[in-house]
């Protein structure tokens, strides 16, 4: 026990380039794959808060662009929103990786007057950053469409009811139809999460290279996988960690559901269903 | 290919162009798209089986088979399907091996798993080592196949499952009443009045199936990523036609084959669904005779 204490001071934050450098590579322990693969799961969930909290907003303005009556906003959404959703993301990883690489390696500097920022384009070949922005598109595109469907199926009643009380302009949207689309599109954005969360597994195995062997958890997994021989052991470690955050998700945005639907009587309420509902 | 091919460095503009995506390396890579499409047709009729079985199983009278058949169409929703494609073959091989080991060399008493080692003997390795290269690539494509298979085909069992539900109830206490047996009632009238209400979810799912074959390149098979990977990638003076690193331009290929596929596809399920609602008493279905 004691010794497997010593495997989480080394291995805990081996994902993040702290602790012991080497990684283990004869008479593997159960405890080393454990503890490493936990500790690849800091990535994953990084990937999924990150990309889920900037693409929820980015999805907003997306669906509202492609429910707009002006070509103007619909035909961009419309055509981002095709361009994420009908092509694989893992496709996605390797052109934007080699899109990055051949970006030219200086940087870029840009002078905002007061401040001058200087972005080095090397990060966007790392996955923190690259991958990052390519789920981040990924999420936004898939999420709009959740949103948009959403938008279209706010009761027509309720805006009539906004119209007569002559509420217009932002104030409409932020007052009516947001509250009553967030509702409506809560079930089907969970699903997304979690397909989301699942997707952070394959930034690693896709172009994006793992800097000093700091990878997520599959990349651990399948690490010990190579080195062991033996699958049965880290591929259902994984499997575990993965369903442990998935049924946390699940906690989660039950939550925020039962906020969302505080003011309707039982019967309209809408249950977080449990049986899954493919959205991808 | 062509015979103005014959000496490459002295071509130049579009003849070059063609003679170099007329290589045998490119028709290595044009046939890659077809195993694509070959898993993709193999792969769709085979998950829709597992997940007909798993379907029909979570319905058993046996609280075992019961249980089970819900465990396997619900870990889909827990963990990645690309854990699944790593996992997979590579336990499907181990199994294959470890129980041709045991009937073709039983006579070998050294443990199979050493230390960091998975040794069987040679005549039970899969495929031969002597056997062709084809075969090691037929093997390994099996072995995807059957992965895809055991993922989407829990996919499908979802759907499948909530299609069943979905029948009304009425068309069984009908059947009930009549005195269908059990079997009868599956068969003659929950089946055949499932796929319409399938429909939607299976065709989303034939969508996720196109979108999930470029993972195939994880499971050792040289398909269209690893062909791009190889014939992208800058090659020297060394080789008859150098060229500077142009990976992006093959994978901007396939994202272009991926968004046509996926286009096409839209349009025909569209049409297929307009087909299936029409005469049914569903709010689609009469939308489409203009009665709404």
């Amino acid at each position: 026990m004691s010794s497997c204490w010593a495997t989480i001071q080394d291995y805990g934050l081996r994902s993040l380039g702290i602790g012991e450098r080497i990684l283990p590579k004869s008479d593997i322990t159960f405890c080393e794959q454990f503890v490493l693969i936990g500790s690849g799961l800091i990535w994953n969930i990084y990937f999924g808060l990150i990309a889920v909290f900037f693409g929820f907003w980015f999805a907003i303005i997306l669906a509202i662009g492609k429910n707009s009556r002006s070509g103007l906003y619909r035909v961009p959404s419309n055509s981002f929103i095709f361009l994420f959703r009908g092509s694989p993301l893992f496709i996605q990883f390797f052109f934007a990786y080699e899109l990055f690489v051949l970006l030219p390696k200086a940087g870029i500097t840009l002078d905002l007057g007061f401040v001058i920022l200087s972005a080095e384009t090397r990060w966007l070949t790392r996955a923190w950053l690259g991958g990052i922005i390519v789920l981040f598109c990924n999420t936004s595109a898939y999420s709009a469409e959740i949103f948009y469907g959403a938008i279209r199926s706010v009761p027509s009643t309720e805006i009539e009811a906004a119209d007569a009380y002559g509420i217009t302009g932002f104030k409409k949207f932020w007052r009516i139809i947001w509250p009553s689309m967030l509702r409506l599109a809560w079930p089907a954005y969970t699903n997304e999460a979690i397909f989301l969360f699942h997707a952070t597994a394959l930034i690693f195995f896709s172009g994006f290279p793992a800097w000093r062997q700091s990878g997520d958890a599959l990349y651990y997994a399948s690490y010990f996988a190579d080195k062991t021989f033996n699958p049965f052991l880290p591929y259902p470690i994984v499997a575990g960690y993965f369903i442990a955050v998935t049924l946390l998700i699940i906690y989660l945005f039950g939550r925020v559901n039962h906020h969302l639907n505080r003011h309707l009587d039982l019967k309209q309420k809408s249950q977080l269903k449990f049986s899954i509902n493919l959205l991808r | 290919m062509f015979n103005i091919c014959a000496n490459p460095s002295s071509l130049e503009g579009t003849i070059w162009l063609i003679c170099y995506l007329t290589t045998a390396k490119h028709f290595a890579f044009y046939f890659s798209f077809i195993v694509v499409l070959m898993l993709l047709i193999l792969a769709a009729p085979l998950s829709l089986l597992f997940g007909f079985a798993a379907s029909t199983a979570v319905r058993s009278s046996v609280w075992f088979v019961r249980i089970c058949a819900k465990a396997y169409i619900n870990m889909v929703r827990g963990i990645p399907d690309v854990v699944f494609f790593l996992f997979v073959p590579l336990a499907l091989d181990q199994l294959f091996e470890l129980i041709r080991h045991k009937t073709l060399c039983s006579d070998v008493v050294e443990p199979i798993w050493r230390g960091t080692d998975f040794m069987v003997c040679s005549a039970a390795k899969l495929p031969l080592s002597t056997a062709d290269l084809w075969v090691h690539q037929l093997y390994s494509f099996i072995l995807a196949l059957i992965a895809f298979a055991i993922v989407f085909g829990a996919f499908a069992g979802n759907v499948l499952t909530g299609a069943m539900k979905a029948v009304p109830k009425d068309q069984t206490d009908t059947a009930a009443a009549y005195g269908f047996t059990q079997k009868q009632i599956f068969w003659r009238i929950l089946v055949p009045q499932m796929w319409v209400y399938a429909i939607p979810g299976l065709s989303n799912l034939w969508m996720i199936l196109i979108k999930a074959t470029p993972l195939l390149f994880l499971l050792g098979v040289e398909d269209i990523v690893y062909w791009a990977r190889e014939l992208g990638g800058s090659k020297t003076s060394l080789y008859a036609y150098p060229h500077p690193d142009w990976r992006v331009y093959y994978f901007a290929g396939l994202l272009i084959f991926y968004l046509s596929m996926t286009w096409v596809s839209e349009k025909i399920l569209i049409r297929l669904q307009n087909n299936l609602s029409h005469g049914q008493a569903t709010m689609a279905g009469k939308e489409l005779q203009g009665d709404i």
